[in-house]
């Protein structure tokens, strides 16, 4: 089944380029609700969109829309399009859009690129092979079913004849552009570029330090800006010694910022602009700033933990699922299990802290910055300085890192109300104690479990009351958020999903798997303790609950939360044969239960399912007596549809997420303290080294008959409990409270 | 105050504050912006430079320390980008996001001076002070052993590349 329906009454504009050549757009249905995440939920209708540009010496110049965050999208969809326009790989430069509605959909987020774009780009590059085909079919008097295409090239076999693509682009252009819809796509096992290893278009500039950050961006006559924001979250300023700041080498102003109250836009604090960045921070350092803190000023973490835990014995909030009868099957139980889980505010950290140039100049607004919502972006800075949308200009730029830190815009606000107030352009900098203060945080999470097993071994019954937060007292926060379908809702006959909500101040959202990056920590590892307490296999207990029939058959695709890849995920809802396969393969390809490890040495599983991607992961764990951790080896097994676009990306994105996931559990933590954070830095908020790395992180695909989706997110959530069931198997502890080095674990 | 010292082999004169670091020196006064600001307190190395051919954090190099050395930066490692750690890099799409992998490959150029064929124990202890938030380490190991065979086809390497040449 195709989760989407992208080519429904879509059609595509053609134009002339300046100069000669042919531009191809292609315009398509919205793909209502699929970027279900971030502040840009319920904005603009998403269009993709894709150009291609054809020049007269054969030169293939391709758009890449998206937001290049590392994912390698910039090289991805490219690939697409080349692909049907049936052309060599090495004639095409591949150049970064701005945005612009013409281009349609432009974000990073969800691991939507993939699934959204998979069929519009492969149509938009085989219209255009097929305007291109037409146009010699013209120009030969010959019929069209004559003629086939090869590296930029219309070939006539039965004349022998041949014309290069850049010869037929003008006359292409007076071709009736086809309905992409009915274009003929290659067979996938004609594909040339698709499947093949690519490199990173931008990695030759990037291994000789070319400008392509936003960081580096450069606008005439800039001058540097540094922006304190009160430490407590929403907290405004009363009072500040701006006249001593203005005296000082460098400054050329100083000034209050009222700011606004939402936690994501621009909020108060003080401007400090100078000549370099080294004087505005040095100038910033000689601040004195009396805050008006607000109500977040008591919240804490400790607060937080006592309250989860008072709440934990009462009735839950709400009930947010019920099936069976869980309190009678518990009573029943041959075995019950009940264990309290934790995990902690985290920041996103992306190595390129926040920053963002702006100029403004007659009511418009010039942006360069690295956003994985430009269009929001451009929404959020128009509304702050009370002008149009339309006023504002976005220049997207490479990305270092986003993890969802970007899919928040409050930066590109402060840089535009920042240059506006000073009447110069402004690049503004935030430091790393910046980024780290002043997050949209993972939202931690409380889960209350009780799991009960019968005396075969068979899980009857789980019921978790979680305790989340709120920020208005009467909604959950976007991503802080358990659903309903949530595994392993539907599979246990009895199950309860209870939520209660601790009012808070603290600015969170949506970061790498959001909705599944604690959550599947929480329900793999206590998926474990059942497996144990069963005594069973922690393999085929798993693969026994899989195949257990379904509670309800036909999940809701739409409780999936809005996390956007829990539970249900966006597409095609939850397929127990597709996790299955995974997690055979995973068996299989790391030799599980066959091969004699060393004693302190163990294999621990976990599987979740994000984002529309099935992942089963199987990690190999070493844990001495002073409880320092060595993760060996990892095996993956992945389940993202019938293609892998990128091979080299996609084993690249696999990586990533295990080390990224690896310091989620190992160390990552943001503790509140008098309602701010109080880490500032990679010393106090470590992320993996290298020294800590693997030695392998094995991925492997299982190509079930799906259509592509995502690989930026969905591989991290198993690997948390995958290590710490390693752990648990290695030492007979159960850790259930991130991150681990709060129980005294460190890395080897 | 008046800073006088060499970047890839060019003399360079600075009129900068004594304590301004290096890092914002050649980012914004020399107007090379390969050398990466993340943390600006030594604990990232998305700063590293070579100074005098060592691996230095520039964020904690203040301009008045750096008089008479000798930088380099990621701009100066190759003048035809073919530094064997550049050409390694391509070979294998190292970056994910690239914003830390200037300072990776000067950290493991001045690796590969002292020790030319390193073993993964010697790479990681090399390395450790630069983080990757992406997690390209796998593909830095096999970079710095693929950079170190490119510098001596003759030594066998301590990694076999034939899979990831298959890869590619």
């Amino acid at each position: 089944m195709s989760p989407l329906a992208l080519d429904r009454r879509s059609f595509l504009r053609v134009s002339a380029l300046a100069g000669g050549g042919l531009v191809i757009a292609a315009y398509l249905d919205p793909v209502s609700d699929l970027f279900a995440q971030g502040p840009g939920r319920g904005g603009a209708p998403l269009v993709p969109t894709v150009f291609i540009k054809i020049a007269r010496d054969g030169r293939v110049t391709i758009i890449g829309k998206n937001p290049e965050i590392g994912q390698g999208v910039k090289t991805t969809l490219p690939m697409l399009i080349a692909e049907e326009l049936d052309v060599d790989w090495s004639a095409v430069t591949v150049e970064q859009g701005d945005l612009d509605a013409k281009y349609g959909s432009q974000g990073a987020g969800g691991s939507t690129a993939v699934p959204t774009n998979w069929m519009p780009m492969r149509q938009v590059g085989a219209a255009a092979r097929q305007m291109l085909v037409s146009a010699a079919a013209s120009a030969w008097s010959v019929p069209e079913s004559e003629l086939t295409t090869a590296s930029g090239k219309v070939l006539h076999a039965a004349s022998k004849r041949s014309v290069g693509y850049g010869e037929l682009a003008d006359k292409a252009l007076a071709m009736a552009p086809p309905d992409p819809a009915s274009v003929k796509l290659k067979d996938p096992k004609d594909f040339k570029i698709i499947g093949k290893s690519t490199l990173g278009v931008d990695t030759p500039a990037i291994v000789v330090g070319k400008p392509l950050f936003s960081i580096d961006a450069v606008v005439p006559g800039m001058l540097y800006a540094v922006f304190q924001r009160c430490p407590v979250f929403g907290g405004t300023v009363a009072s500040a010694n701006l006249d001593q700041i203005k005296a000082m080498p460098g400054v050329k102003d100083a000034f209050v910022v009222e700011g606004g109250t939402a936690l994501n836009g621009l909020m108060g604090g003080v401007a400090v602009v100078a000549d370099s960045w080294w004087l505005a921070q040095k100038a910033r350092e000689q601040l004195k700033v009396t805050w008006n803190e607000g109500r977040a000023a008591t919240d804490s973490s400790d607060a937080f933990a006592a309250k989860a835990q008072a709440m934990s014995g009462g009735a839950p909030g709400q009930v947010t699922r019920k099936d069976g009868d869980p309190n009678a099957a518990f009573a029943s139980a041959a075995k019950v299990v009940e264990g309290a889980y934790f995990y902690p505010f985290l920041s996103h950290a992306p190595l390129e802290p926040m920053n963002a140039t702006a100029s403004v100049k007659d009511g418009k607004v010039e942006i360069w910055a690295g956003t994985q919502q430009p269009g929001s972006g451009r929404n959020l800075v128009a509304q702050t300085l009370g002008i149009q949308p339309d006023d504002v200009t976005i220049h997207m730029t490479r990305i270092g890192g986003c993890f969802g830190r970007r899919l928040a815009n409050d930066y590109l606000a402060e840089a535009a109300w920042i240059a506006k107030v000073a009447g110069v352009p402004v690049h503004l900098q935030w430091t790393r104690e910046d980024d780290m203060g002043h997050d949209q945080y993972r939202p931690a999470g409380f889960h209350f479990l009780k799991g009960g097993v019968d005396a075969s071994g068979k899980l009857v019954a789980w019921a978790n009351h979680f305790v989340t937060f709120t920020l208005d007292g009467q909604r959950g926060t976007g991503s802080g958020t358990v659903s309903a379908t949530e595994f392993p809702a539907r599979f246990v006959p009895n199950y309860q999903l209870g939520t209660s909500m601790i009012q808070f101040g603290v600015p969170t959202g949506p970061m790498r798997a959001p909705g599944s990056n604690g959550i599947a920590f929480v329900m793999q590892s206590f998926m474990d303790e059942l497996a144990h307490a069963a005594g069973q296999d922690p393999i085929a207990f798993r693969l026994a609950l899989l195949s257990n029939p379904l509670v309800q058959a036909a999940p809701d695709p739409n409780a999936g939360g809005r996390g956007g890849g829990a539970g249900g995920g966006f597409a095609g809802g939850w397929d127990p044969s597709r996790m299955r396969g995974v997690l055979e393969l995973v068996r299989d390809k790391s030799g599980w239960g066959k091969t004699k490890l060393p004693a302190g040495t163990a294999m621990g599983v976990a599987f979740h399912q994000s984002h529309a991607g099935f992942f089963a992961e199987v990690a190999e764990v070493s844990v001495d007596a002073s409880k320092r951790v060595r993760v060996n080896r990892v095996w993956v097994a992945a389940d993202v549809g019938r293609q892998i676009v990128n091979p080299i990306t996609a084993e690249a994105q696999v990586q990533s997420s295990v080390i990224d996931g690896m310091s989620q559990l190992m160390s990552y933590g943001i503790t509140i303290g008098k309602g701010r954070a109080m880490e500032g830095n990679f010393d106090e908020y470590e992320p993996v080294r290298i020294s800590q790395a693997p030695k392998e992180i094995h991925a492997d695909f299982l190509l079930s008959d799906n259509n592509p989706t995502g690989l930026g997110e969905p591989a991290l959530p198993p690997i948390l409990p995958a290590i710490a069931n390693a752990i648990f198997a290695a030492t007979g502890q159960r850790v259930r409270t991130l991150p681990l080095a709060k129980s005294g674990y460190s890395w080897a | 105050m008046k800073v006088d010292f060499t970047v890839n082999g060019k003399a360079v004169s600075v009129d900068v504050p004594p304590d301004m670091p290096l890092l914002w020196v050649l980012r914004e006064t020399l107007h090379m912006p390969g050398t990466k600001f993340g943390c600006g307190v030594g604990q990232c190395g998305a700063c590293t430079v070579h100074i005098g051919g060592k691996a230095t954090k520039s964020c904690q190099v203040h301009a008045q320390a750096a008089a008479g050395a000798k930088v380099v930066t990621i701009e100066g490692l190759s003048p035809s980008a073919q530094h064997p750690l550049q050409q390694a890099w391509r070979d294998l799409d190292v970056p994910d996001c690239g914003y830390c992998q200037g300072g990776q490959i000067m950290a493991a150029a001045a690796l590969l001076a002292t020790t030319p064929n390193p073993t993964d124990a010697q790479i990681d202890a090399a390395m450790n002070g630069n983080l990757c938030r992406c997690g390209t380490y796998l593909r830095i190991r096999q970079g710095i052993h693929r950079a170190a065979q490119i510098n001596n086809p003759a030594s066998k390497g301590r990694l076999s590349t034939e899979k990831l040449e298959q890869a590619l």
